[in-house]
């Protein structure tokens, strides 16, 4: 009686591109953060150029996870507030559909904010950010962050004050991944041989497949009452 | 009509949220077709009674049985039968009302076909047809109400919950929407809604439930009541004036 | 019934059952073998020839993480164990959980702190373990937070199972930095140290007679009884607080 799993995630992402590309309500947000974020590092950071090129992939990260945690925040909100979960949930779905298909969609603002500051972030800080590894970093890192965010954010949306409890919640949980996915960028930045850091990138992908069956294990006790 | 199966089962119903016991041991059944108006102070269980029948929310001791399947472990199987239009209209507003009720036809596994034809529908039905392609965030309170009916409507639910759907609209759009249920109640849907529009009661429905304090206090026919009476009635059960 | 009886017979009813004899036997237990450990520590083991008497402060540093470590597995068990049977107790097993392995971390952080004072010459440094240890009684504390949030106790109890699931990971991290991230100054005792360790010394068989004992403890009876008490004091408080409600909504 289950309407099928993939009608349901790609009619949610479907839904939020369609929202997302008539208001631009998260990508413009996500956007104009990430871009500050940059910059003003950059102008922290300007003092020292050694420190600057030591701190790039650092930055880069702490950019993507704030910029991320706004855009996770915003997009439960758009569900929450006016109690459209409530109108998901009460679809013949499995819960683990709704929880894909949030997850997805959050995945792509997030991607598409990471591969504009890459190139933005190749022109400010003089360093090539747009090799091959580090795009595939990228990749694996956000959808790392996209999976315990959005699990963390529907976790939020039902407590007080939850603006702030997000950041709470998931930066200190999220911290493998940040270290693995810092690791393995500041190496492939470097131009370091691939064993220094192949060993990062793998970690950051298993941890990513853990968070990521974790997430699904437990999202159904998440969204249920 | 109490000779019909039931269709909703309720047993020794109770619901606690952390220590505060909203619903207290209530018992009721709904036969199939029947309409039922749920009166009750704000805070009194309304909401929380529907949203535990619409399987939103699981209750803490007690059975709830809707067309045999048991809740809230066979909940999947109910979801279709069940439709509800909240207090909050459960609308996107960046996209049009069409959009909408497409987004919430896929999730109840609607074949293309069936979503062109059924929006279509329900879009005439509550009268929306001419604004389907404009954004719900633009519509009054009262077409988004309508829309959010629409919306319950959409994949021809056997039960429909309505949470004080009259809450908010004008006189003209509680027309339309005292219309609508008129029209569910002659396609023989079975239907509970809650109100503190006492007022309304009688002409819609003709059994009441007052839920005093988590626990029915009255469960009967309120078809010969006067609106008076029926004020009566409430005040005694609730206490306080009621709202006529 | 008059008011004063109906007060008398609800405090009753609030009464906790009497401490079960094996508590009581690991309560003495517990506090008997912390006085040996403590002896062992300070007065048997021998003074470690470069540190001095400060190096003594590591037998109740590192046991102290192991008793976290417990602590904060036993929030993971009852987290899976409540979502799973969603029954109160494995919650409140949780919470207590949570509770007793902060305070665990604490003195974790708190004695390393005192130990880093004369051996590194200050109190603190951003030492990846160091950080992530931080991270870790933070995550813990964000999980007194966010329990604090969450209103319906329904879905408190799950929520929080799901992320005293998760916040477990910052626990995994602390324990396996000091292998993965070499820059680490942070000593290992056990195993082969990181080159830049500054401060480790000699496990001789002195050290390892007084740590065992202490280790032992520490990850085990001292974290079990108090998380029992503290579960204890839960179920009075819940029954306390329903009896308030009871009250209130009469």
């Amino acid at each position: 009686m289950k309407t099928p799993f993939r009608t349901a995630v790609l009619a949610i992402v479907g839904k939020d591109l369609r929202a997302e590309i008539r208001s631009r309500e998260l990508l413009s947000v996500m956007a104009i953060f990430a871009v500050l974020c940059i910059l003003v590092f950059s102008f922290a950071l300007e003092l020292d150029r050694g420190a600057r090129e030591e701190a790039i992939s650092g930055v880069l990260w702490v950019t993507l996870v704030f910029a991320s945690l706004l855009g996770f925040n915003r997009s439960l909100a758009l569900e929450g507030d006016q109690g459209n979960l409530d109108a998901m949930l009460l679809a013949p779905v499995s819960r683990s559909a709704i929880f894909f298909g949030k997850l997805l969609s959050n995945y792509l603002f997030t991607l598409i904010v990471a591969l504009v500051i890459l190139p933005l972030m190749t022109v400010i800080y003089n360093s090539n950010l747009l090799k091959g590894w580090l795009i595939l970093t990228t990749v694996v890192g956000v959808f790392g962050f996209s999976s315990i965010g959005t699990l963390l954010a529907m976790l939020t949306l039902h407590t007080r004050s939850r603006e702030a409890m997000l950041p709470i919640a998931m930066l200190p949980v999220a911290l493998p991944l940040l270290l693995t996915a810092v690791r393995a960028s500041t190496n492939i930045l470097n131009d370091a041989p691939a064993r220094e850091w192949l060993l990062w990138l793998q970690l950051l992908a298993a941890v990513t497949l853990i968070y990521l069956a974790l997430c699904w294990l437990l999202c159904g006790f998440v969204l249920e009452e | 009509m109490g000779e019909k199966t039931p269709i909703i089962e309720v047993e020794n119903l109770s619901k606690t949220f952390g220590l505060l016991p909203v619903l207290r041991s209530v018992s009721f059944g709904v036969a199939r077709g029947e309409t039922i108006m749920l009166l009750g102070q704000n805070g009194g269980g309304k909401s929380t009674l529907l949203r535990l029948l619409a399987g939103l929310s699981k209750p803490t001791a007690g059975l709830i049985r809707i067309g045999g399947w048991q809740m809230p472990k066979e909940v999947m199987e109910v979801r279709r039968q069940i439709g509800l239009v909240s207090h909050q209209p459960l609308l996107y507003g960046n996209l049009s009302a069409r959009e909408n009720l497409d987004f919430f036809g896929k999730l109840y596994g609607l074949t293309k076909d069936e979503r062109v034809e059924g929006i279509g529908a329900v879009l005439d039905q509550v009268g929306l047809a001419k604004r389907a392609d404009s954004l719900a965030r633009d519509f009054s309170r009262g077409m988004q109400q309508r829309l959010s009916i629409a919306r319950a409507l959409l994949h021809q639910p056997e039960i429909l919950l309505l949470d004080e759907p009259f809450t908010g609209l004008d006189q003209a759009a509680a027309e339309t929407l005292e219309h609508l249920v008129l029209s569910a109640q002659r396609e023989e849907r079975t239907l509970i809604m809650t109100t503190h529009q006492l007022g309304r009661a009688p002409a819609l429905a003709r059994r009441a439930l007052i839920l005093s304090r988590g626990q029915i206090a009255f469960d009967g026919d309120i078809a010969t009541m006067s609106a008076a009476s029926l004020g009566e009635l409430y005040a005694s059960l609730c206490g306080g004036a009621a709202v006529a | 019934m008059t008011a004063k009886t109906k007060v008398l017979s609800l405090r009753q009813s609030a009464e906790a059952t009497p401490m079960p004899a094996l508590l009581k036997l690991l309560t003495i237990v517990t506090l008997v073998g912390f006085c040996i450990t403590l002896v062992l520590g300070l007065l048997v083991a021998g003074t470690d020839i470069q540190q001095g008497e400060i190096q003594r402060i590591f037998y109740i540093h590192m046991p102290s993480f192991f008793g976290a470590f417990t602590a904060f597995g036993l929030t993971v068990v009852g987290g899976i164990l409540y979502l799973w049977r969603k029954s109160e107790g494995w919650d409140r097993i949780a919470l207590a959980g949570v509770e007793v392995g902060l305070a665990f971390a604490l003195i974790n952080l708190v004695t390393g702190a005192i130990w880093a004072r004369p051996i590194w010459n200050t109190w603190w440094t951003w030492d990846p373990r160091l950080t992530s240890a931080a991270i870790m009684a933070l995550t813990y504390a964000a999980y007194l937070m966010l329990r604090a949030g969450i209103e319906d106790e329904a879905r408190k109890r799950s929520f929080m199972s799901v992320y005293g699931i998760f916040a477990f990971t910052s626990v995994l991290v602390t324990l396996f930095i000091i292998r993965v991230v070499p820059e680490t100054i942070h000593p290992v005792i056990v195993g082969a140290s990181p080159q830049n360790a500054q401060g480790g010394f000699e496990a001789t068989s002195g050290v390892v007679m007084a740590l065992i004992p202490s280790l032992l403890l520490w990850l085990t009876l001292m974290p079990i009884t108090l998380i029992w008490h503290r579960v204890r004091i839960e179920r009075r408080l819940e029954a306390v607080n329903r009896l308030k409600m009871q009250i209130l909504s009469e």
